[in-house]
């Protein structure tokens, strides 16, 4: 069996079979999803505790309805961080450790936030999203979505557009799909592409027409508020012109390539409208599978998670 | 006090490789240097053939005293130098108060009477409070003692000022010592900008923020005619720099420390903060024209770069955790195992770069060399010895090293300064 690990922080350590067995698991949990009783009972008697340095509604949603979905009592520490403290992350593990928890959800704005808790608790730490590092949770789904619609990765041409800095799914799903044997290209304002991003295998395009030509999924990302604020970008307007989906730059894609987005989407920025309401883009699927994904995550630690044995 | 030491490997300008010599030491000056010396010591030593260094000199250190005595104080660096083999160390001016003032240097040279082990030589502030803006009481200062001025590690925006500083120091025949970092560029980032960088999702440090600095410095000095004295050089980029101002005949010199030699941008893997150290480690290309730099004679100096951070600044998440390294009681082993063992020089140049050459650009004549009438400050070390670098071991108060556990050669045995045996 794949996974012999205790925490979960992202697809950069996970091989090829561990991503695809997360995602057949994700399968199974969506059936499960479908019934009347949603309810299973293999968190039963487990705590998990959700600590999120970071607002976002969907994430936090999808872990604590997934956690309840499988019977564990679920606490959201969210609201009494105060301040915003990053440096006391050790002692508020320390804290929650000791009160037992068996499932921390970290979500932090600095990278590498899941590994320095992960050394100082006993309880599994789930990677909710790490600086500018991963966002593994989000990037299952992409991938469990990009699986049902295509039926597998082997030889598909992924093309990521947007900013590949600051966006950590983006970096998650180019961990997993140039290990599960997808083609991946990337485009974006050469000041928004991490340096020796071409060292992972994917392609860089700075022409957003040449990584989406020919593509069977176009991936997008959210311009994130870094890229504002700083010098990187003269402006949305000027970056709509030239990495926007629209349906001019869609005609470059396979006649039936799917656009995706972790959302929430900057209509008429990150993707036309046009785009948006037509029949390529599935932002709807992917959001019904988050919570499938995440069932799946804890199933999987509480199976070999090194804090049960 | 008369100490004979017997049977001495002395690797130092003028001697033989393969002789054993005597060195006989009268008030803390070497009195006599020579074979089977016949004397009335009142102490004799045998060094049973092992290898006697002039003590070691670092150019690149903090003290942290006064001001963070919780990191380490006069006291515990001195010791910690001692340990390592270094008989004279600096002190770097970022201090609380700012070494900016002849009162601070006063009370670093009378503390350090009192309570270090080995010679402690300040640096003084360039600017009031490391500041980059007002000049500081240099002449003052000079008088009261130091041998450097620098800008404690800070990022000196106008050029102008430094220009200033530059012809002003001239005056004074000390060098300039100038850490290079163009914080516009390092902007927030935390390590070297590059491959492992991006696969962290840290912000990265590019190699021109150090750059684009040193090439100006250089540029500045050459024209005010100052002694430009180029700290802890990372990249490939800066010792060119340095090769080709010396060509022009540039008063130039260079300095590295052993983690930019041993250690590339993979340390930080698994987002170690033991590895946050600025100027960030670098890659492979960046530590082989370190290596290239140090054999060539572009890079004249090894120091340590020791300076300390506790363990709770360092147990944080990345971008909030500390920068240092506690390098002191590493540096020459380090060195003497990754640079002589390996062959790429030999010790007598190893010597040089941590010894004869900072004692020349500092210019403390009595040290870096042993011979008649010099101070008798050396170290004596077991070449064959090897051990684990082991933190918890430390003199230092900063007790950790990304180096911890490396298997290392060239064992301080004993660290004499002034003729006083002080380990």
């Amino acid at each position: 069996m794949p996974l012999i690990k205790k925490d979960f922080f992202g697809l950069k350590d996970l091989s090829a079979d561990d991503i695809r067995y997360i995602l057949g698991t994700a399968e199974t949990m969506k059936y499960i999803l479908s019934q009347k009783n949603k309810t299973s009972p293999h968190l039963r008697g487990k705590s998990v505790i959700i600590l999120f340095y970071e607002t976002s509604a969907r994430a936090k949603l999808s872990y604590e309805l997934a956690a309840r979905h499988l019977s564990a009592s679920v606490v959201d520490m969210t609201s009494t961080i105060q301040n915003k403290e990053f440096d006391s992350l050790v002692d508020m593990g320390q804290l929650v450790d000791q009160m037992g928890a068996d499932f921390i959800i970290l979500r932090h704005p600095i990278a590498g936030a899941p590994q320095l808790l992960a050394r100082t608790v006993g309880a599994s730490v789930i990677n909710a999203g790490d600086g500018f590092n991963e966002n593994p949770g989000q990037s299952l789904l992409d991938l469990m979505t990009i699986r049902e619609q295509k039926g597998g990765f082997e030889g598909l041409r992924v093309a990521i557009v947007g900013d590949l800095i600051h966006s950590r799914v983006s970096k998650s799903n180019i961990w997993a799909l140039t290990k599960l044997g997808a083609e991946v290209c990337v485009s974006g304002p050469a000041t928004l592409i991490s340096p020796e991003i071409e060292k992972l295998g994917v392609n860089v395009y700075y022409d957003a027409r040449e990584a989406v030509n020919n593509a069977d999924v176009i991936l997008t990302t959210r311009m994130h508020k870094y890229s504002q604020n700083t010098v990187v970008l003269p402006s949305l307007d000027e970056y709509k012109r030239f990495f926007r989906i629209d349906e001019a730059l869609l005609r470059y894609a396979k006649k039936d390539a799917i656009v995706m987005h972790p959302g929430p989407i900057r209509r008429g920025i990150e993707i036309s409208s046009g785009v948006i309401n037509g029949p390529q883009c599935i932002v709807n699927d992917q959001i019904a599978n988050s919570v499938a994904v995440r069932m799946a995550i804890y199933y999987i630690l509480t199976q070999i998670g090194g804090a049960f044995q | 006090m008369k100490t004979l030491m017997k049977n001495c490997h002395v690797v130092s300008p003028g001697f033989q490789e393969d002789e054993l010599y005597d060195i006989y030491v009268v008030d803390g000056m070497i009195e006599e240097v020579g074979k089977n010396l016949e004397n009335e010591a009142t102490k004799i030593m045998d060094i049973g053939g092992n290898t006697v260094l002039p003590g070691l000199i670092d150019m690149h250190c903090n003290i942290c005293d006064p001001g963070f005595e919780y990191l380490e104080d006069i006291e515990t660096v001195s010791r910690s130098a001692a340990r390592g083999g270094f008989t004279t160390i600096t002190c770097e001016p970022n201090t609380d108060p700012v070494i900016d003032n002849k009162t601070v240097v006063e009370y670093i040279v009378s503390k350090s009477k009192s309570h270090a082990l080995v010679n402690i030589y300040p640096y003084g502030s360039m600017s009031v409070g490391c500041k980059g803006k007002e000049m500081a009481e240099i002449g003052e200062m000079f008088d009261a003692g130091i041998v450097g001025v620098s800008d404690g590690d800070e990022f000196t925006d106008e050029a102008s000022f430094l220009r200033n500083v530059m012809l002003y120091t001239k005056m004074f025949d000390m060098p300039v010592i100038t850490h290079c970092e163009d914080r516009g560029l390092s902007g927030n980032g935390v390590m070297h900008e590059g491959f492992t960088a991006s696969c962290l999702g840290l912000a990265g440090m590019p190699r021109e923020a150090e750059e684009v600095i040193v090439a100006r410095n250089i540029i500045l000095a050459e024209n005010t005619g100052v002694k430009l004295h180029v700290a802890h050089v990372s990249t490939k980029g800066s010792a060119q720099l340095i090769r080709e101002a010396k060509k022009r005949g540039a008063k130039v010199t260079g300095e590295t420390c052993p983690h930019y030699f041993l250690l590339t941008e993979e340390g930080v893997e698994n987002y170690n903060t033991l590895a946050k150290i600025n100027p960030p480690l670098r890659t492979n290309e960046d530590v082989e024209a370190i290596i290239n730099g140090i054999a060539d004679g572009s890079i004249d100096v090894i120091a340590s770069g020791h300076s300390p951070s506790n363990e709770g600044d360092k147990n944080k998440v990345f971008t909030s955790a500390d920068y240092g390294i506690s390098s002191l009681e590493t540096a020459f082993s380090l060195s003497y195992t990754g640079l002589v063992k390996t062959g790429i020089i030999s010790l007598s140049k190893l010597v040089e770069l941590m010894s004869t050459k900072p004692a020349e650009i500092l210019k403390l004549e009595n040290k870096g060399c042993i011979a008649k009438g010099k101070d008798a400050d050396f170290i004596v070390v077991d070449l064959r010895q090897s051990y684990h670098i082991d933190p918890k071991h430390f003199a230092s108060k900063a007790k950790f090293s990304p180096f911890a556990d490396w298997e290392v050669q060239g064992r301080v045995i004993y660290t004499m300064v002034g003729g006083k045996l002080i380990m």
